[in-house]
């Protein structure tokens, strides 16, 4: 059970790799975002400073959507997704292993560049810090309720988009309080509360998540 | 006498507000093959997704060894292989490297020697390290028969398993199907080509008429 | 036996076809009732003035909104775990009615706080929950319309209906606990200023009006998807037929 569980992270993360382009665009999706709000609101550094974890971390939700379209599709489309959903396995196992792939192929990746936009956006060393901690906390949420939308979009016309409309409101409390962790840095206000119900939303993300995208993925494919 | 291995009961099935088929049913036991039959439309392929578990029938049941299949999917899964209409290979990896795979995702070790094979026995020797992207519809079907034989299960669920090969790959097909069942193996097969599976224990189904 | 037997759609259609009209005539009467109480017979507000009026319309719309999206996790839990096609079918007709609510919260929020805030928009937390309550139902309703399949598109839809409950408490909360660090907006919509009970009594009408006219609308919504789903039965031939 658990070799079919690090089977379905080793596959994905084998064909993510195979297909280094696409991983790419979703990373420099996320650069891209997180740069043109500057130009937007205009250059000034305290104003920089108190928009950064925000901007930072709306960027991460969109740029995890705009991966997740694809969370399932591929398989479903060459048919694998069906021979993996008929293995002798529980198909939760076969969800959490798929949104646990996408976390390490979408997800820490942004944990390495977002300290380089944060600098950007004039943040101290600490704030820095406590950025990258509250998205390695946070992106995972982020792939697993993203699992759940993927999983009911399959297979659909305009999916990418609808996830985009099903997710993002369930991503709201993973944004206040990944983003409010980092400004209670920078108010001098602390993060320990935001931290904690951060990972108490992870905690059941975590429970709840792979069990109804499984359910949702057996809708799905009938 | 022991009741058949696997048992339909009053299928019904409906796509759509559309009623495909309602109370077919069947038993089929070791070594013996079922030919679905039936126009383009009429429901055979939902019935065979039926059957492995990929859809819930609108009635009815289908039963292994006596449970509901959807009570018995650890073992269904081991027991019984489905080769749909997509070949269920990806196109990034080599046919190697997909049937390793899908035997890890099935939960059995394939080893190399093993995989190397039952690729050459369905004809793919030279294409062994090349991505299954540049193989053709047939040679990927082919991957995927070949999957079929490693996979070790005891009923075989095979929609249209004829497309896109050639007319080896046709006989090579009939003769897998033919050493399966003789060996006590069940098959459940589907196809708008004749099939020559002559000296078999075959029954025949006909959906929606 | 006897709940599946008001379960079958042939049965439910001809009675939603006699408690339509009792709803229809309880919501209409209410509203008047209710309005004329909060028009004529509620007192001028002496810090608020008339304007306050609104909230007659806006809190038992926001009520309603809550309130419905629940109802409709009840009937898509009991659709997924029964598979009863007319639970999906009651938690569908209920989706935009709940919707409109949900808009009619916001739009009356927007206008009772131009006067008491002096703008269209403050980010509170009970209109910022609110609103994401709204993209909540679109998100459902955008779903269950982009998927062609009737039986794929109810469960799709209960699925996310379930999820966004589960949500909801956790939304709400966070949005609260955002909008007490965020000092700015330290305005209230809640915080009603020792309510008179006539208000109170408008308030709890208009509540009831609005409920009546929910079920109203949502059992003619039903009958009509009813109708859609079951025209290849017997019985829906046999009622058209019925009728030249």
């Amino acid at each position: 059970m658990l070799k079919f569980f690090f089977t379905v992270i080793r596959r994905d993360v084998l064909l993510a790799a195979r297909r280094r382009g696409d991983w790419l665009t979703a990373q420099f999706f996320f650069v891209m975002v997180v740069s043109m709000f500057p130009l937007g609101v205009g250059p000034e550094p305290t104003m920089l400073r108190t928009i950064g974890p925000g901007v930072v971390w709306v960027a991460a939700l969109l740029a995890s959507l705009l991966s997740l379209d694809r969370l399932f599709a591929d398989d479903y489309r060459d048919g694998t997704l069906e021979q993996m959903l008929l293995s002798p396995y529980p198909t939760s196992l076969l969800t959490l292993g798929k949104a646990i792939a996408h976390w390490i192929i979408n997800g820490i990746p942004l944990l390495v560049i977002a300290p380089v936009l944060g600098i950007q956006f004039n943040l101290p060393n600490e704030a820095l810090w406590m950025l990258v901690l509250s998205l390695a906390i946070g992106t995972p949420i982020l792939s697993l309720l993203g699992s759940i939308g993927a999983a009911l979009t399959l297979g659909l016309r305009g999916g990418g988009v609808l996830v985009t409309l099903l997710i993002l409101p369930l991503y709201v409390p993973a944004l206040i309080f990944g983003a409010g962790a980092v400004e209670g840095i920078l108010s001098g206000t602390g993060s320990e509360a935001q931290l904690s119900l951060l990972g108490a939303f992870l905690m059941m993300s975590l429970l709840l998540a792979p069990w109804v995208s499984a359910m949702a993925l057996r809708v799905s494919v009938e | 006498m022991t009741p058949g291995m696997l048992i339909a009961n009053d299928l019904a099935c409906e796509r759509g507000e559309r009623l495909l088929f309602k109370n077919l049913g069947f038993e089929l036991e070791n070594g013996e093959a079922l030919l679905v039959r039936g126009g383009n439309g009429r429901g055979k392929t939902s019935l065979l997704r039926i059957l492995c578990g990929l859809s819930a029938p609108a009635a009815g049941v289908v039963r292994w060894r006596g449970e509901p299949i959807n009570q018995a999917q650890e073992q269904y899964g081991r027991e019984m292989s489905y080769l749909g209409h997509a070949n269920g290979i990806k196109d990034d990896l080599t046919p190697v490297e997909n049937l390793r795979l899908a035997a890890a995702l099935g939960g059995r070790d394939l080893d190399m020697a093993t995989a190397t094979t039952a690729l050459e026995q369905v004809g793919l020797s030279r294409c062994m390290d090349i991505p299954a992207r540049v193989l053709s519809f047939g040679q990927r079907r082919r991957v995927a028969l070949a999957g079929l034989m490693t996979a070790g299960a005891l009923l075989w669920i095979l929609d249209e398993p004829l497309t896109g090969l050639d007319v080896n790959g046709v006989a090579m097909v009939e003769q897998m199907i033919r050493d399966h069942v003789v060996a006590g193996g069940m098959v459940i097969v589907t196809t708008h080509q004749p099939l020559a599976l002559d000296g078999l224990t075959q029954k025949t189904l006909s959906v929606g008429d | 036996m006897n709940l599946y037997y008001y379960a079958s759609p042939s049965t439910f259609y001809p009675l939603a076809g006699k408690l339509i009209p009792l709803f229809s005539a309880l919501a209409f009467i209410l509203a008047v009732v209710g309005l004329y109480i909060s028009f004529f017979v509620a007192p001028t507000d002496f810090q608020q003035g008339e304007g306050y009026r609104i909230i007659f319309i806006h809190v038992p719309a926001a009520w309603m909104s809550m309130f419905i999206y629940v109802v409709m996790a009840f009937w898509s839990a009991i659709g997924l775990a029964w598979n009863t096609r007319l639970s999906f079918i009651m938690a569908r007709a209920l989706a935009p009615t709940g919707a409109m609510f949900t808009f009619v919260a916001l739009w009356t929020g927007a206008f009772w706080g131009k006067p008491m805030w002096g703008a269209w928009w403050v980010w509170d937390a009970r209109l910022t929950s609110e609103l994401i309550l709204f993209f909540l139902y679109v998100g459902v309703m955008a779903l269950q319309a982009a998927i062609d399949d009737p039986r794929r598109s109810d469960r799709a839809g209960a699925l996310l209906n379930l999820v966004g409950v589960i949500n909801v408490p956790i939304i709400y909360f966070s949005v609260k606990w955002w909008n007490t660090l965020h000092q700015g907006s330290s305005v209230s919509l809640t915080r009603a200023p020792s309510m008179a009970h006539i208000m109170l009594w408008a308030m709890l009408v208009m509540a009831l009006a609005a409920w009546m006219y929910a079920i109203a609308v949502a059992l003619v919504r039903a009958r009509s998807l009813v109708l859609e789903r079951e025209r290849q039965t017997d019985w829906v031939r046999a009622l058209l037929e019925g009728k030249p």
